[in-house]
Order: structure tokens, then C-alpha cells, then sequence
């Protein structure tokens, strides 16, 4: 870059540098293109939020979100997904000490709360489809599965994603292209933990208001 | 604001005062197309033209014919008022977009070829590095907001005034309608692949034709079966959606008595092409025969009629229904023609009040057997939320919780 | 379990049923494919080509190859849609008076549906892609996007859904929706058979490839700009790439989410867009424009850069009020946003609401206005070559703006009451398309061939190219403008009044000319490539161009720039040659270069078997090939060794080859 500065100076008669002479190396792209990727999937969640919004009060005679919803048990399941947010933050303070196992014991207890997580997930979907109130009842309940459903997706594919990296930092470390995707899955993990905040105020709290 | 109006007929004088002999028609319009072209050619391109335009007349003047019969086209001669108004601003919206257009493909043409290349002429002028002007940019960027602010008050204006849920104020330009008018209203069913029509003035309905009396305003309520419509008599007036569950409306008026086209504007399904019906527009007594003549070509149009009606159909001849089961339209709009069935607005109010709780998940039912053999239907899997009670009176009928008969 | 069930689980709804081996026209295209396939297979075969195209094309991640293989598909794609287009044109030329013609509605419908989806979704959007593909790492000094396989992924993800839609034609068949598939007719109620779920799972594909390029088309951009090129030293056609970048990556999305949901209604029994259990349609109707109608923009806006950079090549001028073009395609970008009601103004919106939505597209013509105006000035004291990319450029101008005329003729809400779904309406959005769209890439193609392949491409074919498609656009969509005053509607099958026939007959004639024009324009690909010799150009600059891609050879080596261009001028190549700057020849450094690989084509391939396994309801095969495809992903982020280095002597060889190469032209 230093010629750059050299040469940035238009005045006339000076002789402008056309080429670089050393090496060029462009600044990584990776970590904007995955943001930008999360706003992509930001919209996503974006629709399926607009659409809960418009048909979250279309029960067609069915039950409301307040008949069927525990809070208790949502409680419970939000706790678990902001707490592996938490431990996900330490395995970064840990990858930034480039202290390996100590990041990959963070990392599996962030896996087991998304798993307990997905796991109370699942429980309240079969229960809800147990009592007749599965996504083909009405409006209401196939655009809560559905934005629900999609974020529980996306959940599971941040453990499938979590498993795959721990096998890739056992094997070669804390490579800077490890270091790289550690931070990616950082930014899926809280983003889903953003959206699930308003899926559990927009969704569950004020479902159950009256 | 007063909104110029323009007259798109003079396609037609031409035509009447166009001999049958082809070749003095030849001669007429080979003026006026003289005197058009001079004034917006540059002497090159006029030298072209000038060779050019014994070949182009062989063309030019059959499509002129049959542009000329394009003028005669439904959209640009209707017999509407609000459909004319519609035109009307259609004719303004292109004449002030023309007030740039026609000078940008001016210059387009005229940049292109006086800075050609082989012109030595215009080399003098050559300038690789001009490329800014702040007057220029400064025009280029007013003279369409100044078009669009001038399009954007008429849109407004215009939007609210030809609304088609505004009832109507006037029957033709300088022509109030009489004090005590009320509109004639008429529900429009969208079915697959024909057009049900219900009066519910007279108590008639029809299938594929419908009557309405000249200068009247008419009120239209549309709604459809299964799958989305368009309502719309080019001639009357711009067309509307008809969509299954919900109701558009329609206000409009015929100046002109005669035989009119009807069609359906939005694909829907395979027999959208044949969709079309006859739109009559009457004079009073008339219009009274017209009535009289379906009262008494057709028995009732009953529920049951109607769900074998609503079965996919093509090409379905015009039938009358002398009368009409009570209340049916609304319940065709509120999807609950089966008796079973609970009607939208009643399960609209459920849920603004919280729907019927869990007790409620279960009430999903189907047509049941005997209705289905009764009417000869054979539907595999039609499901849909059950009617709350179905009551009945003590001579047997069924009445709804609102006390209807259903 | 007894057969038939076995037959089911592994078959799903596929029976032998659904190969049209009845329908005589299906069974001739088949046959044609099929002949023309094998002989094309038996020919790489024979000449042993399979090896070259697998190491240099399928699983190459240079950017410029991918650029060329969009290209390529879109072109193929466009053979295909205009087959369609033509027999849309004859049906309706002869379905008079009784006269049913020869496609029955069954057939009907799904070829206008097939017609939109593919020049959307599978020519338009590949030819686009492609050249921006292409163009924009060479225009901004790059040597690569940023995420090369991510780019090859993104290709082959295309490739598959466009398969999906052709596979169609001959297992099973397409919608008949419509291109945009609007419920209640797309549910499953209306439309129970597989061909709204061969429309959902190909766009679904293709969308992943599109929403992918997307973002690493932004990202390149941003990250990887030479130095010295700010934001506002960028070439229009950089800017106008960025934007259509950022809307791809800000709309794509909703089409996702919108077909998800369209797809839950069919396959898990929901009630989105159902009529009945509270669904509601317009949701539908609402979230298919506002990916829609950005959609419109994401196609246009890079042929604008198209044109400014070639209205300037060619009049040999600065492009006049650069400032003032990147605002008004900033502008546009974000009004495409507010627009999208105007597609259904007569669905019964408020007055307000409709004004609001009739105003909002009013006001994109200004920003578009001004563009015509810049390109207008720069032509002004200009020394203009009438090259065919600059015909084609003037034929642009003046049908665009004829096309913008009636495009805001319909905004004006209650005008659109008359006009809404009539033909006169297929006759704008043909006006802006073709005359925007596809005049800008044949204006593209014709302009950087020469850099893509080193020779330009034969003028005459060009010219005739040209002159077929203007003169059979405007014969073919003048009548139906004059069919929308009439009141006719799109989509119809077979009509009643014999008056308008006439003008059917008369755009039949204007789609036979744009054939001439599609088959001019083969006949040049073949014709240039048979003269290459005498049409080759050395020097790189065919053009006297403005911009970087210019200041290498043509074909550009793998590494694209030997040094890295350091940029002061927004028209960097016409300033370097304003200031005689030398070409470096020595000091040559190793390159840092991403190493080819098969990963996408073949997840991409797993994504077309999954596709074609969730549309015909065969479970098994699905669970199969989705679980496939996210293994192979996995396995290809375990492969770290993903780049090299291209040695210094390398460079250096092919550096001096080109050094006398220029020397004994000159």
C-alpha cells in the first residue's frame, strides 16, 4: 500500500503509479459475505414474522395461543437457548487465548444446550399435534409451526455445524481458518438467539395476552 | 380540478369520410401524413424519407386502416361513463408523457447521427472530457419530476374520484342523478368456469347473461368459489377481482342501451377462456320485460342448486332461477352453503374473541353423506370447520343460532 | 408389504402414466432432445473432451468461465422459452371461430407458464449473472469473486433447477398457474398434480444459487476493489452491479420464504393461502411482488450499466453526469422496494393506497429519466462508431422509452382498471423486457465477446440480428397494444371475435422475425468463430474502452492481472492511456490462486435428485439425497488445501508471450 500514498496525489505533471508493484492481498471477505448471508436470512424470519402477524389471529374457530401455550415450559426452553449463547461467547474468549480444549469443552456444553433446546422444542410440538392442534387445524397454528419450525430448523443445523467444527479444530486446530468459521457459527448462534427473542415476545407473550 | 376531456372519435370522421374506392382513400390520407411529416424531419432524414416513402406507402396505409379501426377499439369508445372517464385519463397521462418522450426520441436520433463517426462536420465539437453540466443535469432531473408532479396530482384526484367502492355522483358528464335514485344491485359469483349473477331487488338470479336499465347506477357486490377472478365489461368499466371469501365491490353506470361483453380478466383454470357473458343494457321497460322473462324461465335457485352449480363446468349455456333461496349470496361470500358448515363472519367473530378454545380444535367436519348423494357428488376430501348448532324449528326447518333458515 | 405399496414407496406418484408418450408435439421434442443430446454426448465422447470439460469447465472456479457458462445456459434456456413463445403466438394466430388450434388448454397453460418462468428465472437471470460474473471482477481489478466455489455452487444450482423445468416436459407436466402461481389456483385443491411442485422445487433450487451469487457478488465488491478505486471511482456498470447485488440478496429471501409456504400448504396440509381455516391468498398475492417487482430491477439495472459503459465506449466520451447516473440507480433501488402493489391495484385496495402505490412508480421514472437523458449528453459532442453493440444501444433508447411511457400509463390506478391484464400489458413488460433486458445483453455480448474469446463477433450477423429482433418486436407487440385497447385478456386460449384475429396473424409475423433474429445471432456465434482469425484482436482494447477489463489480454490469463492496477479515474483504462502508462514487464510475483473443484456439481447434482424426488412424493429417494447433499458439503469444508500459487515464471512466460505478442501486432 505504501506507493499507493506515494502516488495518491493527482497533481499535474506528476507521474501517476498505474500498477502495484508488490503483492496485493484484498482484505478477507468471509465474515461480511456471512453477514450479509444472516440479513438474507433475517428476511426470511422477516416474512414468516409478517405472516404470523397477519394470520397469528385467524384460529378458524380453532384454539388461541393462549388455550395452548406454557409458558413455563417456553420459559424454561428460552433459558436454555440464551444460555448457550453465553457459553458460545466463552469459547470465543477461549479461542482468542487460543486455548483449544478449554474452546471445544465450551463449545460441546453450547451443542447440549441447543440440544435441550430442540429437545423441549419437539416436546411441545408433539404435544400440541397430540391434542389435535397440529399445523393443518388453522392459519394461526400453521404460521406458528412454521416460524417456529423454521427457527428450530436452523437450531439444528447450528449443532450439525457445531459437531462438524469440533471435529475440524480437533483435527488442525486453531488454524486461522478455523478461527474464521468459529466466528461464523458465532454470528448464526446469536442471530438465532435475536430471532428467538422475538419469536418468545412476539409469538408466546403476547399470544397469551388476552 | 378540471380535467380537460378529450374526444378520441376523430378516428371515426376520418373513416366516414373515407370513399370505398381504395385508391382515392390512397389520395386522402396521403396529405395530411405530408404535412405531419415536414415539420419533425431534419433535412437528412427528410432526403430518406422522401426516397423511402413510395415503399413505405404500400404499407403505411393499410396499417393506417387498420389502426383506424383500433380506434373504434372497446376501451376507446366506451359507452360508460366511469369506463370513459377511465380513457379520458389514459388520453391525458399519454399526452403529457409525450411532452418529454417525444423530444428525447428526437434527440436520441438526432445526437445519434449528427455525432456519427463519418461527420467531419460535427468533429469540431468533438469533446472527450465534457461530461458534466450542472443547468443540464439540473433540466434532466426537473423536467420528469415536473411531468410526474403534474401526473401525480391527477392520479391522486383521479384514484379517489373513479375508487369503484365510491358510489357514484353522476350518471354522464353534466348529469346528476335524480334525487330518491337508488343503484340497482347486483352480486356477482365468480364459479369455475362461468358467471352467476343474483338480484337481490328482483329475486332472480341468471348464469352467464345479466340485464341492468340504462343510466341507472349500478352497485356491484363480487365474490367467487374456489379460485380468483376478474370482473369486467370493458365497456362500463374497469375491471375488479373476484376472490373466493372476500367481496369487492363495483359502482358503475351504461349510457348506452345495447348488447355488451363480459369476460373474466384473470386467469383462472382451464375454462377461463370460455368465461364470458352478455351484459344487456336496457331501457326501463325493457329491463322490466327481461326480469319478467327470467322470473318465469327457471325455478328457484335453492342451496343444493347452487353446490351443484359451483362444480367445474365449460362453456355453460345462459340459465334463469325465477327466485332465490334467502340469504344465499351471503352465504356463498361466507363459504357456508353446506349446512354444516360454519359461515366466515361468524368464525371471524369467534376469533376476535379468542376462537373456541380447545374444545374447538376438533370441529372440522365434511359434507356428510346424504347431502353428497343428493346431490350426485362424489368429493374425496373436502374438509372445513363445522357450523355451530344447527337448529331446528318445529316444522322441521333448519335454522341457524341468528335464526335463519339455512 | 405387497407390491404396489413397494412400487409407491419407491416411485411416490411416478407411474409410467406420467410420460406423455400420447401427446404427438411432446413426443417430438423429446425425440429432438433426446437425438440432439446424444449426438452432442457421442460427439464429446468421440473427440474426448469429457476430461477437458470436467478439469477446466464443470469444476472450475474462475470467474470468467462461470461468467461464460451462464451464459451458455441462458442462451440454450432462451431457444427453449422462445419455442414456447412461438407457439403461444400460432395458437392464438389461429384459434378463431371454433378453430380450437392445436395446443388444448391443458397444454396451453402450461406453456405460457413455462414461457414466463423460464425467460425469468432461466434466461434472463443467467445472462445477467453471467455477465456480471465476468465483468465485474476484471472492471474492478480483481482476480477472483470472493468466494469462488461458493460461485461454481451457485452455477450449478442454477443448472439444476432449469433441468427441473425442462425434466417437465417430458415426466409429468408444468403448471398451469401462471409464472407466478398464485393460490387458491396453485393449492393443492385446484391444481393437485406435480406441476406447481416442479414450479416451486426448480425455482426453490435455482433461488439458493441465485441468493448465493448474490452475496458474494456484494461482497466482492466491497472487499475487493483494486486500490485507489473508491466508491465513486467504480464503473457504472460496478455500480449498477452492487445494486442489483443487494437486491437479489434483499428479495430473493421473500421468494424463498414465499414458496415455502406455498409448498408447506401443498405437502404438509397447512392453511397459508388456502380459502378455507383462516388462510388468506393476498398474503400470497402481497409477498410474491415484493419479491417481484425488485425482481424487475435486479434484471434492468445491470444492463443500464450495460449501456452507460457502452454509450461511452462508443462516442468515445466520459459518460456525461457520472454522480448523478449512481444516484439514480441508488434511488431506484430502493424505490423498487415501494412499489409492489401496483401489480393489483384492481384486488380492491383503498383509493389512498392505491394512489400511494400509483405515485411511488411514477416517481422510479424520474431517476430512470435521467438516465435516458445521461446516455442522451454523452452521445452529445460525442464521435460516435455505429458498432453493432451501439446499434443496439440506440434501439434500446428509443424502445425503452416507449415502454416506460405505457409502464406509467398503467400506474395511474384507475387507468389500470381498463388495462390491467389485458395484452396491452404484456406488451409493456415485453417493451421494457426485451427492449431493455434483452437488447442490453445482446449489446453485452457483442461488446465483450471480444474480451471473453479474443476476436469479435462477425458485424454483419450482428446487424441482422439486430434489425430482426427491433423490427420483430415492434411487429409483434404493437398489435397487442392495440388488442389491450380492445379489451382482450392475456392467457386466453382461443377467442370469439373474428376482428381481432388480424392482429394476431400480425404479431405471429413479428415473433417469426425475432426467430430470423435468434438464428442471426447463432449464425454469427458460428460465423465469428469460423473467421476468428481475421477477427482477432490482440491488442486487448478492441474498443478503445474505458475501464480495466480492457487493460488485459483477451482471453485474460487465469490470474486476470499480472500486477494489480492502482486506479485514480473512474474510467481507469482511459486514463492509463491518456498518461501512456507502460505495461509492467518484469518483477513478476507468484499468484495466490483458488484451486479448482467438483464439490459444487455434485452437491448441486444432489440437489436436483432431491428436487425431482420431493416432487414426485418419493420419500425414500428424497431422505437419501438431502442426507447425500449435506454430507458431501460437510466433507467439502474438511478440504482445506483450497488454493496455490501460480509460480512466478509461469506468470512471467505468459506475460512475455503477450509482450511480443503486442509488439509484432503493433
Amino acid at each position: 500500500m505504501s506507493d499507493m500514498h506515494a502516488t495518491s496525489a493527482t497533481g499535474a505533471g506528476q507521474k501517476l503509479q498505474f500498477w502495484m508493484k508488490e503483492d496485493h492481498h484484498p482484505a478477507n471477505g468471509t465474515l461480511l459475505g456471512f453477514w450479509i448471508y444472516l440479513m438474507s436470512d433475517c428476511l426470511i424470519f422477516a416474512c414468516l414474522f409478517a405472516t404470523y402477524g397477519v394470520l397469528g389471529r385467524s384460529y378458524a374457530g380453532g384454539p388461541s395461543g393462549a388455550d395452548l401455550f406454557e409458558l413455563p415450559l417456553v420459559a424454561i426452553n428460552t433459558t436454555m437457548l440464551l444460555l448457550s449463547s453465553i457459553t458460545y461467547g466463552f469459547a470465543v474468549l477461549e479461542m482468542q487465548k487460543n486455548r483449544k480444549g478449554t474452546m471445544m469443552a465450551w463449545l460441546v456444553v453450547t451443542g447440549l444446550f441447543g440440544a435441550a433446546f430442540l429437545g423441549i422444542e419437539l416436546y411441545e410440538f408433539a404435544h400440541l399435534i397430540h391434542e389435535g392442534a397440529g399445523p393443518q387445524r388453522s392459519a394461526f397454528l400453521s404460521s406458528f409451526f412454521t416460524l417456529v419450525g423454521t427457527h428450530g430448523l436452523h437450531v439444528t443445523f447450528g449443532i450439525v455445524w457445531l459437531i462438524t467444527l469440533l471435529f475440524q479444530v480437533g483435527k488442525h486446530g486453531l488454524t486461522a481458518a478455523n478461527k474464521r468459521r468459529i466466528m461464523c457459527l458465532s454470528m448464526f448462534w446469536h442471530f438465532l438467539d435475536v430471532v428467538w427473542i422475538g419469536v418468545f415476545t412476539f409469538v408466546y407473550l403476547m399470544g397469551v395476552l388476552p | 380540478m378540471i380535467l380537460p376531456r378529450f374526444s378520441w372519435r376523430w378516428g371515426q370522421h376520418i373513416e366516414d369520410r373515407v370513399p370505398d374506392n381504395p385508391r382515392t382513400w390512397d389520395n386522402v390520407s396521403y396529405g395530411p401524413q405530408k404535412r405531419i411529416g415536414v415539420p419533425f424531419c431534419v433535412p437528412t432524414i427528410a432526403s430518406i424519407m422522401r426516397m423511402s416513402m413510395k415503399m413505405l406507402r404500400g404499407l403505411l396505409i393499410p396499417a393506417l386502416a387498420l389502426l383506424l379501426s383500433g380506434c373504434d377499439a372497446v376501451l376507446i369508445s366506451p359507452a360508460g361513463d366511469i369506463a370513459r372517464q377511465q380513457r379520458d385519463l389514459i388520453a391525458i397521462s399519454v399526452v403529457l408523457m409525450l411532452i418529454i418522450i417525444i423530444p428525447v426520441i428526437v434527440m436520441i436520433l438526432l445526437f445519434a447521427w449528427k455525432y456519427r463517426e463519418s461527420n467531419k462536420a460535427a468533429h469540431a465539437e468533438y469533446d472527450p472530457e465534457w461530461s458534466h453540466s450542472t443547468v443540464l443535469e439540473l433540466i434532466v432531473w426537473s423536467a420528469p419530476l415536473m411531468i410526474i408532479i403534474a401526473l401525480g396530482a391527477i392520479t391522486w384526484t383521479s384514484t379517489h374520484k373513479l375508487d369503484p367502492y365510491r358510489p357514484l355522483d353522476r350518471i354522464a358528464p353534466s348529469q346528476p342523478i335524480a334525487e330518491g335514485t337508488k343503484p340497482l344491485v347486483v352480486e356477482v359469483v365468480a364459479l369455475d368456469w362461468k358467471w352467476l349473477f343474483l338480484y337481490p331487488e328482483q329475486g332472480i338470479a341468471t348464469v352467464n347473461e345479466m340485464a341492468a336499465p340504462v343510466d341507472r347506477p349500478i352497485e356491484f357486490h363480487i365474490t367467487a368459489s374456489t379460485v380468483m377472478n376478474a370482473f369486467f365489461v370493458p365497456s362500463l368499466a374497469g375491471m375488479i377481482y373476484a376472490m373466493p371469501g372476500m367481496e369487492t365491490k363495483l359502482h358503475a353506470v351504461m349510457n348506452k342501451t345495447g348488447d355488451f361483453e363480459g369476460i373474466s380478466a384473470n386467469y383462472s383454470g382451464a375454462g377461463f377462456s370460455d368465461m364470458r357473458f352478455r351484459f344487456h343494457s336496457l331501457s326501463d321497460g325493457d329491463f322490466n320485460a327481461w326480469v319478467a322473462k327470467v322470473r318465469a324461465g327457471g325455478g328457484e335457485l335453492g342451496r343444493d342448486d347452487y353446490l351443484k352449480l359451483e362444480q367445474p363446468s365449460e362453456r355453460e349455456p345462459v340459465h334463469y332461477y325465477g327466485s332465490v333461496s334467502q340469504g344465499l349470496y351471503d352465504r356463498i361470500l361466507n363459504r357456508c352453503v353446506e349446512s354444516n358448515r360454519m359461515c366466515q363472519n361468524e368464525m371471524m367473530a369467534l376469533d376476535k374473541q379468542g376462537g373456541q378454545g380447545i374444545v374447538g380444535t376438533y370441529n372440522v367436519t365434511s359434507p356428510d353423506a346424504s347431502t353428497l348423494s343428493r346431490l350426485g357428488l362424489s368429493e374425496a376430501e373436502k374438509r372445513y370447520v363445522g357450523a355451530l348448532c344447527v337448529s331446528r324449528t318445529t316444522d322441521g326447518v333448519a335454522v341457524s343460532p341468528a335464526g335463519r333458515p339455512l | 408389504m405387497n407390491t404396489p405399496d413397494l412400487a409407491k414407496l419407491i416411485f411416490g406418484r411416478l407411474t409410467l402414466e406420467a410420460i406423455p408418450y400420447h401427446e404427438p408435439i411432446l413426443l417430438g421434442t423429446f425425440a429432438m432432445v433426446a437425438i440432439g443430446g446424444i449426438a452432442l454426448l457421442g460427439l464429446i465422447t468421440k473427440a474426448k473432451l469429457w476430461g477437458y470439460l470436467w478439469k477446466e469447465w464443470f469444476t472450475s472456479i474462475d470467474h470468467k468461465k462461470i461468467g461464460i457458462m451462464y451464459m451458455v445456459l441462458g442462451i440454450v434456456m432462451l431457444l427453449r422459452g422462445f419455442a414456447d413463445a412461438l407457439m403461444m403466438r400460432a395458437q392464438q394466430a389461429l384459434a378463431f371461430n371454433g378453430n380450437p388450434g392445436f395446443l388444448p388448454p391443458h397444454h396451453y397453460d402450461q406453456v405460457f407458464t413455462a414461457h414466463g418462468v423460464i425467460m425469468i428465472f432461466f434466461v434472463a437471470m443467467p445472462l445477467v449473472t453471467g455477465l456480471m460474473n465476468y465483468v465485474v471482477p476484471l472492471q474492478i481489478g480483481a482476480r477472483d469473486v470472493a468466494f469462488p466455489f461458493l460461485n461454481n455452487f451457485s452455477f450449478w444450482m442454477t443448472v439444476s433447477g432449469a433441468l427441473l423445468v425442462m425434466a417437465s416436459l417430458f415426466v409429468g407436466e408444468f403448471a398451469r398457474t401462471g409464472w407466478l402461481a398464485y393460490p387458491p389456483l396453485s393449492g393443492l385443491a385446484q391444481s393437485p398434480d406435480v406441476g406447481v411442485d416442479y414450479y416451486i422445487w426448480s425455482l426453490q433450487v435455482a433461488g439458493v444459487g441465485t441468493t448465493l451469487s448474490g452475496i458474494n457478488l456484494v461482497a466482492t465488491i466491497v472487499k475487493m476493489r483494486a486500490p485507489g478505486m473508491s466508491m465513486m471511482k467504480m464503473p457504472v456498470f460496478t455500480w449498477t452491479s452492487l445494486c442489483t447485488n443487494v437486491l437479489i440478496v434483499a428479495a430473493f429471501p421473500v421468494l424463498t420464504a414465499c414458496l415455502v409456504l406455498l409448498s408447506l400448504d401443498r405437502y404438509a396440509g397447512t392453511n397459508f393461502f388456502t380459502n378455507d381455516f383462516g388462510g388468506n391468498a393476498m398474503m400470497y398475492v402481497n409477498l410474491i411482488w415484493i419479491w417481484g417487482h425488485p425482481e424487475v430491477y435486479i434484471l434492468v439495472l445491470p444492463v443500464f450499466g450495460v449501456f452507460s459503459e457502452i454509450v461511452s465506449t462508443f462516442s468515445r466520451k466520459r459518460l456525461f453526469g457520472y454522480a448523478s447516473m449512481v444516484y439514480a440507480t441508488v434511488v431506484i433501488t430502493v424505490l423498487s422496494y415501494l412499489v409492489w402493489l401496483h401489480h393489483f391495484f384492481t384486488m380492491g385496495s383503498g383509493a389512498s393506497v392505491n394512489s400511494f402505490f400509483g405515485i411511488t412508480t411514477m416517481i422510479i421514472s424520474i431517476p430512470t429519466g435521467a438516465k435516458i437523458f445521461n446516455w442522451l449528453f454523452t452521445m452529445y459532442r460525442g464521435r460516435i462508431k455505429f458498432e453493432v453493440p451501439m446499434l443496439w444501444t440506440i434501439g434500446f433508447m428509443v424502445t425503452f422509452v416507449i415502454g416506460g411511457m405505457t409502464g406509467v400509463m398503467l400506474a395511474v390506478p384507475p387507468a389500470d382498471f381498463l388495462l390491467h391484464n389485458s395484452l396491452f400489458l404484456i406488451a409493456h413488460f415485453h417493451n421494457v423486457i426485451i427492449g431493455g433486458v434483452v437488447f442490453g445483453i445482446f449489446a453485452a455480448i457483442n461488446y465483450w465477446f471480444p474480451k471473453a474469446f479474443g476476436y469479435k463477433l462477425d458485424a454483419f450477423w450482428g446487424k441482422c440480428s439486430f434489425w430482426f429482433w427491433l423490427v420483430g418486436f415492434y411487429v409483434a407487440f404493437m398489435p397487442l397494444y392495440v388488442l389491450g385497447f380492445m379489451g382482450v385478456t392475456r392467457r386466453m386460449n382461443h377467442f370469439e371475435d373474428p376482428s381481432l384475429q388480424i392482429w394476431f396473424q400480425i404479431a405471429a409475423v413479428g415473433a417469426g422475425l425475432i426467430a430470423l433474429g435468434i438464428g442471426s445471432f447463432i449464425i454469427q456465434l458460428y460465423v465469428s468463430w469460423k473467421r476468428r482469425d481475421e477477427l482477432r484482436d490482440v491488442s486487448g482494447d478492441p474498443w478503445h474502452g474505458r475501464t480495466l477489463e480492457w487493460a488485459t489480454s483477451s482471453p485474460p490469463p487465469d490470474y486476470n492481472f499480472a500486477f494489480t492496477p492502482v486506479v485514480h479515474d473512474s474510467d481507469a483504462w482511459w486514463q492509463m492511456k491518456e498518461h501512456k502508462a507502460e505495461r509492467r514487464t518484469e518483477g513478476y510475483l507468484p499468484i495466490h490462486m483458488p484451486k479448482n473443484t467438483g464439490a459444487g456439481i455434485i452437491i448441486a447434482g444432489f440437489a436436483f435428485v432431491f428436487g425431482f424426488a420431493m416432487i414426485w412424493h418419493m420419500w425414500i429417494l428424497a431422505g437419501l439425497s438431502f442426507v447425500a447433499l449435506l454430507v458431501t458439503a460437510i466433507g467439502h469444508t474438511f478440504n482445506y488445501k483450497r488454493d496455490y500459487y501460480i509460480p512466478a515464471e509461469e506468470v512471467a512466460r505468459t506475460e512475455t508471450a503477450r509482450t511480443e505478442e503486442l509488439a509484432n501486432h503493433v
